[in-house]
């Protein structure tokens, strides 16, 4: 118990050691977890788009000679 | 290499393959190198346990670097030739620089209270790193800030070509300026200058980094493609809907 109180005070620098790890973590898996879900849900728009309309497969790929729309 | 990756499904395709791999290297690495720095490394004989706040600090700061180099190469490759993922690199890869920054400003202050006496100082190094942060957030403004997003991209890969010259301020400020940051001292020419023991955690640490930026920019950039097909499923719609509505007004509108 003690060597875990001693570790977390970190010589008495705990309170600016933590801190750096705790937002490292926050700002790395937040930005992470962020863009995962931005990718799900442009999938599913993709998606939802293609099944509503299935001819405008036709007209995305069209655009694609543009070298951006296809995937 | 580079312009087989012109085809966006041949690039989906190897994303898809590559990302797995970056993201649990990042997380095997990022894990052993906290164990290193937390568990295992000395603490510094002048600075104590603080010392500890490097082994987030400066990873994050030569990522806030390479980022920005990236951003900028890609930029160039979108301006100059045309490459079509260039744009939707420089673009995926920002946010993620931006991030890598701000985590090392606010370290950097975490670490300068206890060492220096003070949050924050006006000088060389401390000042050039907040101005590659605005770099970053101007460059993400610049790709949101037109109706037509081919004019924010070149925009904002104008601006990211600009602010190149403030990199190698940031490297050599410590060098050029009296500052208070001190003077790179992992690297020197006679090789490493810190002891195996906080030299290892540092590198883990800064490898751990890389492949995270990697697996990210992949995973941001496929969503990005996504939404740019999405866009143009969208715009398809529209003129196929209402061809008459999508003629230009009258002239005197």
């Amino acid at each position: 118990m003690d060597r875990m109180a001693e570790f977390l005070a970190m010589g008495n620098y705990g309170g600016y050691v933590w801190p750096t790890y705790i937002l490292a973590a926050v700002i790395l898996v937040g930005l992470a977890i962020q863009s995962r879900r931005w990718l799900r849900n442009e999938e599913r728009a993709v998606r939802a788009m293609e099944a509503e309309a299935p001819h405008r497969r036709a007209a995305a790929a069209s655009g694609s000679a543009r070298g951006e729309t296809a995937r | 290499m580079i312009q087989r990756l012109a085809n966006p499904a041949r690039f989906n395709r190897l994303a898809g393959r590559t990302m797995p791999w970056l993201a649990w290297g990042a997380a095997l690495c990022i894990g052993a190198a906290l164990w290193l720095a937390l568990a295992v490394s000395p603490a510094d004989y002048q600075q104590g346990e603080a010392v500890r706040i490097m082994y987030v600090h400066v990873p994050a700061a030569w990522m806030a670097l390479v980022a920005y180099a990236f951003v900028a190469l890609a930029s160039a490759g979108g301006l100059v030739w045309k490459h079509p993922l260039a744009h939707v690199a420089a673009q995926a890869a920002a946010p993620v620089g931006a991030a890598f920054t701000f985590l090392c400003l606010v370290t950097g202050s975490l670490w300068g209270k206890p060492m220096w006496g003070t949050w924050w100082v006006w000088d060389a190094r401390l000042t050039s790193v907040l101005v590659l942060f605005f770099l970053y957030l101007g460059f993400i403004a610049l790709t949101a800030a037109f109706d037509e997003p081919q004019r924010g991209e070149r925009a904002a890969a104008i601006l990211a070509l600009v602010g190149v010259v403030n990199v190698p301020v940031i490297k050599f400020s410590v060098d050029w300026w009296n500052t208070l940051h001190q003077p790179a001292s992992v690297m020197k020419m006679s090789g490493p200058a810190i002891h195996p023991s906080m030299l290892w955690p540092l590198l883990l640490m800064a490898l751990g980094f890389t492949l995270y930026f990697g697996a990210v920019v992949l995973v941001r950039m496929k969503a990005l493609l996504l939404a740019r097909r999405a866009r143009a499923m969208a715009m398809a719609q529209v003129h196929r809907a209402a061809p008459a509505a999508a003629e230009p007004g009258s002239a005197h509108g």
